[in-house]
Parts: C-alpha cells; sequence; structure tokens
C-alpha cells in the first residue's frame, strides 16, 4: 500500500457495553460510553487538530490545541479529556476556536526551528500538519525571544537522535514509556520555559539511561525531535506493508515502510493483535543483519570440510547434494538421513523441510530447535491437557489477579508481552517469581513482587510439589471444577502422593532453600488470590525434569480451577519467532503434523495417499540421538535450515564430533555459522523480509509473513527446499506459500479451516480452526479438555546427576539479554551489539571475593564438559553459589561448558544445572584459541582465478 | 549407538516414572520407549547386557522384545 501514517483516533479505545449518541459538528456519532469527544469526532470521520493526544496513551489535556465548544459547557474544553456524553452537541470549528488554536501555535512555532524543508520529518510531522490545519500565517511573537534551538542534539541511541531544539515538551514520549513500555526511563524536568524531556539525571543521554529501546517515544514523537537515523539518511518511505517479526515468540506485527527495495523502519502495527502497537529494541531496530555484509547469497560446496568454500551455481550445488544424498541412501539406508527444521522459517517451509526428510529421504529423522528449549512442553501439557500449546492469548493477562512467572525473564526475552504484564501489574494485580535470578520483574519502577522464591537450580519439581502440598492440605482446590472437568481417579492418586509430609515446605527447604512461610504464602495466593495465571519459560524446560515441572504447573492450574476463562491457564513463553509453528508443522521425530504419532496408521495412511510415499511407522532420531548415531557411523548426512546447532546446543564438542562423523552437512542459512564450519554443503537463505508465509506465535496466533523486498539470494527457504526435493526426484510443483499451506489444512485437523484467504480477512487465526471452531480459539480447554478430561500427573522429585562437589561447587544456568537473540547470529551483527558486545559471567560478590576476583575481570569457567573464557560481573542479582551467562556469541560459547545431561522424557537439554568452577583467568582457553583457528579456516572462500 | 548414554536415558525414564508403582512404571517405561525411540536405539537396549539398567527400566525393556 502507498505510504500513509497510521490512522491516530487521539485516545485509546473504551470497551464499555452501553454507548451514547452525540452531535458532532451537525453529525451524530455513536461511540461506546467513556470515548473522548476527540476519539469520537475522529471515528465520525473528523479531524480535531492535537499535539500532545495520541491514541496509545491516555489523554493528558496539555497542549490546548484540540479545544471544543460544547452547548451547555462553559468555556472550551479540551476534546481529549471531555468524555462523550448522550445528547451532547459539539462544535470543532468556530471563530472563536481557531483564534484560540492559532495563538497557540504562534506560541510553539516562535520556539521551532524554521527548517521544514529541510527537517527529516517534512511531510511527516505532526506539528507541521497542525500549522496547516489552524491555518497559522504568522507568528506575532517573532522569534528573537529565549528559545531552545541551541539546544545540542543526543545521538548516543544506535537507531534514534534526540533533538531537543525540535521537541513542544507535548509528554507524549514520557507517557509512552511509562504506559506503554512500562519502563519509566524518561521524564519531563524542570518547569516552564526550562521544561525538558530528560533520560533520567541530568549527566544521563539516551544510550546510558535506563532506556530500553523499544521505539514507543518515538512513534510517539509528534516531531522530528526523537526519530529514527534510518529515516534523516533515507529519507521518508514511500510504501508500507505489514508483516510479521522474526524475533521471539511473540509475535509482534510490523509495518515495514520502503522506499524502492530499500527498508526505512519498521513500526509496530497498531492493529496487531499480539503487540497492539508496541514493539521492542530487535524488532523496531535490529533488522540491519538482512543486509549485513556476512550475508552469504550464492550456493557453495566442498568435498571436505578442510578445504576452502567454492562457489557454485544453484544446478550445481543442489545436483551435488541431491546425488550425496540419494548415494548415502542407497549405502546406509534411508535411516541414515535426517534433518533439522528452523524455528526461525515459516510455517510452509517448516512443513516442507519434515515433508522432504519423510517422504523424501524417508526416514522420520526430522527435529528442530524446540528440542532443546520447549519439547518438555510439548510433551507435559498434551499428556495433562490433551494439546501441545499454551492454553491463552497475551490479551488475557489483562483479567489476571495473581501471575506466577516460573523459570522466565520477560521484559529481556519477551519484552513486549512483558510491557502488558506489567501495565497489569502496575493495576494492582500480584505477582509470584520463582526464579534463582533477582530478574527485573521482582523490582522494578511501580511493580513489586509479592513474593520472589528463589528456588536453588533444579529443584522447580520440589517447590511446585510443596506448593501442592499446600493447596491440599490446606482445602484449598477447587474441588467443584475438579470434579467436573478432571479424572477424579487420578487426581485422588496425585492429591493423595502431594499431601505426603515428606512434601511439605518446610521439608522440602533444604533441597529448594525457600523458607517455608514464603512457599506457604505464595501457594495460598495462588490458589485464593483470584484469577491465577501462570507464565513460565526456559527455566522450566531446560531441566532434566523439564517435563515434569511442565506437568506439576498443569496440575497447579487445574487443581485450583484456574483454566478455561480469561486471566488464567498455563503459558509457555516461547523462545523463536516460529518454534510454535514448527512444532505444529511436525517436526518432531514421532509426530506428524498436528501432534498426532507417526505410529497412528490412519493418520500416517491420510499423508501416504496424499503424498503417494510409504511412510516410516517408527519415530525417528532427536538431534542429540543424531549425533550419537553419527558417532557410530549410522547417521551420515543432515540438512540443516536456519539453526546453529554447533553453538546452541549442549557440550560443542560431543556436537562437533557428531557433525565431523558425517559425510554430507548440508547448512541452509544466511551466514556461515559455526555448524556450516563442518558442512560440505552452504545453500544461501533468505530473511523474512524477503518471503511470503506464516508464523505461528506463543499464543497459537497464525499471522501472515509478507515479502518487502526481493531475496537476496534468488529465493525464499521453501523454494530451495523444493528445488532440492526436486533434485531427488520428488514431483513437487509449488507455485506459493499458500498452497504448502492449503496441504497443511488439507491433513491437519485443528489447520483445517486456515488459509492465506482467511488470515488475509481476519488478520490472524488462533488454532485450533476447525469446524467446532471456525474463527480460532483464543482461550483453550473451555468447556472441556481436548483429552477430555484433565489429566493429573504424579511428578516426582527426582534430583538431576549433574552435581557439585569440591572440584565444581557452583551451580551455572545460562539464559539470555534484551538486546541479542539466541545464538547472535542476527543481532550480532546490528548495532544491537552497543548494549551487549560479549557474554558476561554473573557471579555474586561473596563468591567473586572468595576467588579474588573483580568485576570485568577475565574468568575461566569450568565444568566436567570443557572451559572457556570470559569476563565477570559481580552482581547481587545472583544468589551465593549460583553464576550465570548468556549464549550469545561463539567466541565464548557457553556450551563448550553445558552438559549432555536432559530432561527424562524428551531430551530437552539441562542447559540451566550445570556444576562449574570460576577462576582468574588470563587469556583465553585452548580450545577457544584453537577453535578461533579452525573457524577462520573453515570459513574460507576460493577466489576464482581471473579469466 | 553408545549403550551407556541409552542406558543413562532408560534409567532416567523409568525413575521419573517410579512414583506411579512398579507395575504402571514398568508398562509406562516400556511405552515411552516404543514411542520416542528410534529403531536402533531400540535395538541397542535389547541387545545390552542390561546389567547397569535399574530395576525398572530392565522389566521394561524385557518387555520391548516382545
Amino acid at each position: 500500500m502507498a505510504y500513509e501514517p497510521q490512522a491516530d483516533f487521539g485516545t485509546p479505545e473504551v470497551l464499555s457495553e452501553t454507548s451514547v449518541t452525540l452531535t458532532i459538528d451537525g453529525r451524530a456519532v455513536t461511540v461506546p460510553a467513556g470515548t473522548s469527544v476527540m476519539r469520537a469526532a475522529a471515528v465520525s470521520g473528523g479531524s480535531i487538530p492535537k499535539l500532545c493526544a495520541t491514541d496509545n496513551v491516555a489523554a493528558f489535556g496539555s497542549c490546548r490545541m484540540c479545544l471544543v465548544e460544547v452547548d451547555g459547557m462553559r468555556g472550551t474544553p479540551a476534546s481529549c479529556t471531555t468524555p462523550a456524553a448522550e445528547g451532547m452537541v459539539v462544535r470543532t470549528q468556530t471563530p472563536r476556536l481557531e483564534k484560540l488554536r492559532r495563538g497557540v501555535m504562534e506560541l510553539y512555532i516562535s520556539d521551532h526551528p524554521l527548517d521544514c524543508l529541510t527537517c527529516s520529518a517534512n511531510n511527516d510531522c505532526e506539528l507541521q500538519d497542525t500549522a496547516a490545519q489552524v491555518g497559522l500565517r504568522d507568528v506575532c511573537f517573532g522569534y528573537d525571544g529565549a528559545n531552545h534551538l541551541a539546544m545540542p542534539v543526543d545521538s548516543s541511541n544506535p537507531y534514534f537522535d534526540f533533538d531537543p531544539s525540535k521537541c513542544i515538551a507535548c509528554s507524549r514520549c514520557v507517557r509512552a514509556c511509562d504506559e506503554v513500555q512500562g519502563t519509566l526511563a524518561l521524564t519531563i524536568d524542570g518547569r516552564g520555559f526550562a521544561s525538558k524531556v530528560s533520560a533520567g539525571q541530568a549527566s544521563d543521554d539516551f544510550l546510558s539511561s535506563e532506556c530500553v529501546s523499544c521505539g514507543a517515544c518515538v512513534q510517539a514523537c509528534p516531531t522530528a525531535t526523537l526519530q529514527e537515523k534510518a529515516v534523516k539518511e533515507i529519507g521518508k518511505p514511500e510504501r508500507a506493508v505489514i508483516t510479521t517479526c522474526a524475533y521471539c515468540g511473540v509475535g509482534c506485527t510490523f509495518r515495514a515502510e520502503m522506499r524502492g527495495q530499500q527498508l526505512v523502519r519498521m513500526v509496530p502495527w497498531k492493529d496487531g493483535k499480539a503487540n497492539h502497537g508496541h514493539s521492542c529494541v530487535k524488532g523496531r531496530f535490529a533488522w540491519g543483519y538482512a543486509q549485513h555484509k556476512d550475508r552469504i547469497t550464492r550456493p557453495m560446496i566442498r568435498e571436505t570440510i578442510d578445504q576452502p568454500w567454492r562457489e557454485v551455481s544453484w544446478d550445481e550445488a543442489l545436483s551435488f547434494t541431491a546425488g550425496r544424498l540419494n548415494a548415502i541412501k542407497v549405502q546406509y539406508g534411508a535411516r541414515a538421513l535426517g534433518g533439522i527444521t528452523s524455528s526461525r522459517c515459516t510455517n510452509e517451509e517448516t512443513f516442507l523441510v519434515q515433508k522432504l526428510v519423510r517422504a523424501g529421504f524417508g526416514s522420520n529423522n526430522v527435529d528442530t530447535c524446540a528440542r532443546v528449549c520447549h519439547s518438555p512442553t510439548g510433551y507435559g501439557l498434551k499428556t495433562t491437557f490433551g494439546t501441545s500449546a499454551g492454553t491463552q492469548d497475551f490479551d488475557s493477562v489483562m483479567d489476571a489477579d495473581v501471575i506466577l512467572v516460573i523459570g522466565a525473564n520477560p521484559t529481556d526475552a519477551h519484552p513486549v508481552f512483558a510491557s502488558r504484564m506489567k501495565r497489569r501489574l502496575r493495576q494492582g494485580a500480584k505477582l509470584i517469581v520463582i526464579d534463582p535470578r533477582r530478574i527485573d520483574l521482582v523490582r522494578s519502577p511501580h511493580i513489586e513482587a509479592a513474593h520472589h522464591l528463589a528456588l536453588q537450580p533444579g529443584t522447580n519439581v520440589a517447590v511446585l510439589t510443596a506448593m501442592a502440598y499446600v493447596i491440599v492440605t490446606e482445602g484449598l482446590a477447587d474441588e467443584v471444577f475438579i470434579g467436573e472437568r478432571c479424572d477424579a481417579d487420578e487426581y485422588a492418586d496425585w492429591a493423595r502422593f502431594v499431601a505426603d509430609p515428606r512434601h511439605s515446605p518446610e521439608v522440602l527447604e533444604v533441597v529448594t532453600r525457600v523458607p517455608a512461610a514464603d512457599l506457604r504464602a505464595a501457594a495460598r495466593l495462588y490458589a485464593t488470590g483470584g484469577n491465577a495465571a501462570i507464565y513460565y519459560g526456559l527455566g522450566v524446560t531446560e531441566h532434566s525434569q523439564g517435563s515434569s515441572t511442565v506437568m506439576a504447573i498443569a496440575n497447579l492450574a487445574m487443581a485450583t480451577g484456574n483454566i478455561g476463562r480469561r486471566g488464567v491457564g498455563v503459558n509457555p513463553l516461547r523462545g523463536q519467532n516460529n518454534v510454535q509453528g514448527a512444532c505444529d508443522m511436525g517436526s518432531f521425530p514421532h509426530e506428524l503434523s498436528g501432534y498426532r504419532h507417526i505410529s497412528d496408521t490412519a493418520t500416517r495412511s491420510l499423508f501416504e495417499q496424499d503424498w503417494g510415499v510409504t511412510l516410516d511407522a517408527e519415530p525417528g532420531l532427536r538431534i542429540p540421538n543424531m549425533l550419537d548415531a553419527a558417532l557410530d557411523g549410522s547417521f551420515r548426512a543432515l540438512y540443516v535450515q536456519g539453526e546453529d546447532i554447533l553453538q546452541s546446543d549442549p557440550n560443542t564438542h560431543h556436537v562437533a564430533a557428531g557433525l565431523k562423523a558425517m559425510e554430507l552437512v548440508i547448512v541452509h542459512d544466511l551466514f556461515l555459522n559455526e555448524t556450516a564450519n563442518y558442512a560440505h554443503v552452504f545453500l544461501p537463505g533468505s530473511t523474512f523480509l524477503e518471503k511470503d508465509g506464516t508464523f505461528t506465535n506463543a499464543e497459537r496466533r497464525i499471522q501472515l509473513v509478507r515479502k518487502v523486498m526481493e531475496p537476496a539470494n534468488g529465493y525464499a527457504d521453501w523454494e530451495v527446499t523444493q528445488e532440492l526435493a526436486k533434485a531427488m526426484g520428488l514431483g513437487w510443483n509449488y507455485t506459493h506459500p499458500r498452497e504448502i499451506m492449503d496441504e497443511v489444512a488439507r491433513l491437519t485437523p485443528s489447520f483445517a479451516g486456515v488459509s492465506f484467504e482467511r488470515l488475509e480477512q481476519q488478520g490472524s487465526l488462533q488454532w485450533p480452526v476447525n469446524e467446532a471452531h471456525p474463527d480460532g480459539s483464543p482461550i483453550m480447554h473451555v468447556d472441556g479438555f481436548v483429552r477430555g478430561k484433565g489429566r493429573f500427573v504424579v511428578t516426582d522429585y527426582v534430583p538431576t546427576d549433574e552435581k557439585t562437589g569440591p572440584r565444581y561447587p557452583l551451580l551455572l544456568t545460562t539464559g539470555r539479554i534484551l538486546s541479542q537473540y539466541n545464538v547472535g547470529a542476527q543481532t550480532r551483527r546490528t548495532e544491537n551489539t552497543v548494549w551487549h558486545e560479549e557474554d558476561l559471567l554473573e557471579i555474586h560478590p561473596t563468591d567473586a571475593e572468595n576467588r579474588g576476583l573483580n568485576d570485568g575481570d577475565w574468568v575461566r569457567l569450568a565444568s566436567r564438559t570443557g572451559e572457556t573464557t570470559l569476563r565477570a560481573h559481580v552482581t547481587d542479582r545472583v544468589a551465593p553459589g549460583v553464576v550465570y551467562t548468556t549464549f550469545h556469541h561463539p567466541a565464548t560459547q557457553a556450551n563448550v561448558v553445558t552438559t549432555e545431561f536432559s530432561d527424562w522424557a524428551t531430551n530437552c537439554p539441562e542447559y540451566k544445572v550445570t556444576a562449574v568452577q570460576v577462576m582468574a583467568s588470563n587469556g583465553p582457553t585452548d580450545w577457544q584459541e584453537s577453535y578461533a583457528s579452525w573457524s577462520e579456516k573453515s570459513r574460507r572462500i576460493a577466489v576464482e582465478p581471473a579469466e | 549407538m553408545d549403550i551407556a548414554r541409552l542406558t543413562t536415558m532408560a534409567n532416567q525414564i523409568a525413575r521419573n516414572l517410579a512414583a506411579q508403582g512398579d507395575e504402571a512404571a514398568i508398562a509406562a517405561t516400556a511405552q515411552h520407549i516404543r514411542d520416542f525411540w528410534d529403531p536402533r536405539m531400540k535395538a541397542a537396549i535389547i541387545a545390552s547386557d542390561r546389567t547397569t539398567l535399574e530395576p525398572i527400566a530392565r522389566a521394561a525393556v524385557e518387555r520391548l522384545k516382545s
């Protein structure tokens, strides 16, 4: 569509069961009760001049530009703060109003640069538009008085500038930071003429302040005061395309605002149902990787991994790859081949990769990154509720009275949802945090957790069982809900189990290190505090008891009746943008799309008839099993689309050995990632900006991804997979991803009603979308569980085999940071490195002092598996005995240290518990040095001789 | 396949299901292995001497043979 700013109704939408009808400039308008006159006018097609009002923050009433006349009311009230009333008669344009507005505008312009033609906001400036609206022709005050025109520009933020000379002190940025983002980093400093927007203390610039660079202030600014550097450099966009973010599982929708093939900026889309017009620093700004110089756009092959890469044509690359795959299949059998789908690629691309493995390779050796993140969610929620996904939409949190966050750090990993959660907390909802670290949510502006249970890593099940003990033994269970909705015998078994005195908080305190009184209080609050919702992340799943913890969470929700309505539920915060979709599409080795077991004859027959092949009825290998099988010679070839298992998976040495043992490793990616160091074929990938398709977010919301520019490599990823399938002899002929989604819908009951056409019409759909739920399912298990009766599962606490001891006395837990994403392949290639240029090791002051370590020191982090070096950050965010780091940088490779202990049910790695020692260091480890050398050698690309 | 690894996996499954009681745990462990293990993994654990398998896991693997 041609470029138009997003519609701005001036004040937020009001939801009300009653409506009022008023007359504005002679037109009758009916709006929900409580709607402002300004919004009512906008709804009716009018436009009252405004400067301090915008529809994503509450009305402020300061600029005096939106004055109106109302019959029966004295003076000229501000339309933004005046609620519409039944029978009200409003005039928005009269000689008196014209004179008042023009006078106000003259004051504004008397202290504003008159550089419109060279201003970066020219023709995209609300101040300029409003000056035109009010007919400003002269400024009677002149321009020689005291002014702010010489104030310096703050260019410290890598993505936007703050030019106070253009500020009109409307407070929209301050209010956006408060109300939309919830960080409260900005303020209006001073009074009267001295008023100015300030990022915290006087000494702070934007970069050094608490600003999290979400962009809400930039979006709210009506002038060029806060503006993207890209707009200054490139100019005003000429068209906009709605698409879906390719970072975390929140699934924000954006307007990709373009000039030609050049992306100017990503602006959060107000109608996006996951983000409602908000964004984070990654989705809003960190898209520069798409055009980064490191990007590989030509296919490459090599015979052995110690050779340099050789650039070849697509035909040669595909022929080479298919020939090798077919030869390995003939020699070693179909089960020697496998693939890994990408949670960063679209549903359609993921579906094709698993189809290629099952129908083309002839095995079920397909897996996905959920193996190392939320596979326990799939197992646990399917076992207890009957389906492998969260129960709520994100908006549900606004109806929660108690929010329990366990093993998740939403402000860093799911920041846009965290902003909404924080809004609910500021409204008064109570917060329980169960986490070894003092995450930001525990205490931040206007938010304080009622309970922070800082448990010993690895004891989630013990904590949740102790909470269940309190609920059952104190008679806090919802017997009516349980009686109607759950299996009675299984509940009785579970209740008897958890009520055993060995599960009391007092007995388990020695294991969990959570004071029994705190745990009892938290359990009582969860059970009796009204609508209680649980949100969890990888701190739940990435344990040896990840699946047990998910089931223990489900048990608690069922026991207290907190399932099946708004404000409650069990909500996994999924990590990658399409990890939910990748799982839905049949990426696990034991399941076809829609979570149906491969051994089910009826399901398998459906696919066999549609695809015209016979499928293997046995489950395939999971990623860690593939690596094991490679070492024994029974697994020989791997196709990896959009994942970097060498950096992301545990025990890097083992991953490297497995990859090295394979005859053929095909990496299909944007960059020569770490896994590509062991690859024989590199197929260049495309970014989310270069393809059509769909992503499914953590609330099961399927949203369209739209191509905004041509792929730099020439093909979308689904096309590359299709060409590889053709080269192997498969007769695929998809001409657009919508045809792939039609196939998914044809074969998958929960997607039966999904099509690109419906997604275009509806904006998004939350599965299941079928005959019973034609418009999708924002809340699941409303009238009954998908499996019928909810199943209580006994979850005994089984301590991990990973033990601390004299050699490795500390526990390492790993995670991510706001500015970086997963292995950092994308975010490290953006200006986000300003905030996190290296992985750091958080260590408690006591542990640091015992080792003679100071903040910023180089330290050696060693486990039974391996060792690496990084800098220490001494902080009491972590408890004594616990250290924490991120895994964003290959120079550190935190997974050299993590072990292969994993979840008992799914083999999800136990990233959150590794016994380690930390000591002073004076340089990189031998491994780091040898890997850096190997990596440099492996990335060589042969230079073709000049003709 | 690395039999030590498979043994660890089987024992871990059995330990986490043990609270169901021996008979149910044996059946559940066997079913879990049937549902989630690749054929070569099943074959390897069945073919192993099983001396390091714990009782529930050993009984479950015994059932896999049938």
